[in-house]
């Protein structure tokens, strides 16, 4: 029936996803432990958006997924960025 | 076999994902109001942020981690055909959202012995950047704790239907569904600890 395009992720996938996952964090909380001025939030956003993107695609499966779902969620993505880029705008240069 | 009735487990993982939308644009737009009252009041924010425990926040982000490890990895052992390992690993699962829990009733006691909880009139007197934070920190990390609390349901009731064969190596969408949900919640704390603990 469908069996052949259920794709089984090997276990060990998880666990590098899940060490790299545990490495960033730690980067990040040591990062912004040392004061990086207006870097530091930067820093922290960039390492949270590259942990999202091994759940999203490890994770979350969306790496193996039909094009359509994965399309989907990046236009989603899209639109939160969009909205939250626009109103931090308004208020910087109101 | 072949008497199945229809199936379309795309979707009913599209389903999944539509509502994980709507929780990703609630969430989104608390990550507008908590940056436009930082941008407002960035040294209040800078000073009350300092007060959060960066360990218990890291400890509970890496809780998390392993736990989204465990179920995506009890779906590998379920189309394997390893019934016993898949509901083991739920269960890690189930274990460390519940330790995430009872880290967070802790940090939360610490916060209210203090007297720092919304609508307490020693955080009135300290300012409103203080009541800002500490109303947006109450908010969003009590509703991240409602959805660690709503998704370990889910999983729970997943493993019941494993236990009783509804589930198994040729059916887990349900499986997959409750996952996705996991690392959903996963997903946002991985934006929410940097925001209060991190960023100060």
């Amino acid at each position: 029936m469908e069996n052949e395009k259920n794709h089984i992720v090997p276990y060990s996938t998880f666990l590098y996803v899940l060490a790299i996952l545990i490495v960033l964090t730690l980067v990040s909380v040591t990062l912004t432990q040392i004061s990086l001025g207006a870097l530091t939030v930067a820093a922290a956003l960039f390492i949270a958006a590259i942990k999202s993107s091994f759940v999203l695609s490890i994770f979350m499966h969306l790496k193996f997924e039909s094009k359509m779902l994965v399309l989907m969620v990046i236009a989603v993505i899209l639109i939160i960025c969009i909205v939250i880029f626009i109103t931090l705008l308004d208020y910087l240069y109101r | 076999m072949t008497t199945e009735i229809h199936r379309d487990d795309l979707a009913s993982k599209t389903g999944m994902w539509l509502f994980l939308f709507t929780e990703m644009l609630l969430f989104g737009g608390l990550f507008i109001v908590y940056s436009v009252y930082r941008f407002r009041n960035t040294a209040a924010f800078h000073l009350a942020a300092e007060e959060l425990s960066v360990f218990v926040g890291t400890l509970n982000t890496i809780l998390l981690l392993i736990s989204s490890a465990t179920i995506a990895m009890s779906i590998t052992a379920i189309q394997k055909h390893n019934k016993k390992l898949t509901l083991i690993l739920l269960g890690i699962t189930v274990i460390l959202g519940i330790a995430f829990l009872v880290n967070k009733y802790f940090e939360w006691g610490h916060h209210i012995r203090e007297h720092i909880y919304p609508g307490s009139p020693v955080l009135a007197l300290r300012g409103q950047g203080d009541v800002l934070f500490y109303g947006l920190y109450f908010f969003m990390t009590g509703l991240h704790a409602l959805h660690i609390i709503i998704g370990l349901i889910f999983i729970c009731v997943i493993g019941q239907l494993i236990i009783k064969d509804k589930i198994s190596h040729d059916n887990f969408v349900l499986l997959e569904n409750s996952g996705l949900y996991w690392h959903l919640v996963d997903l946002i704390w991985i934006f929410l600890f940097p925001l209060f603990y991190l960023i100060t």
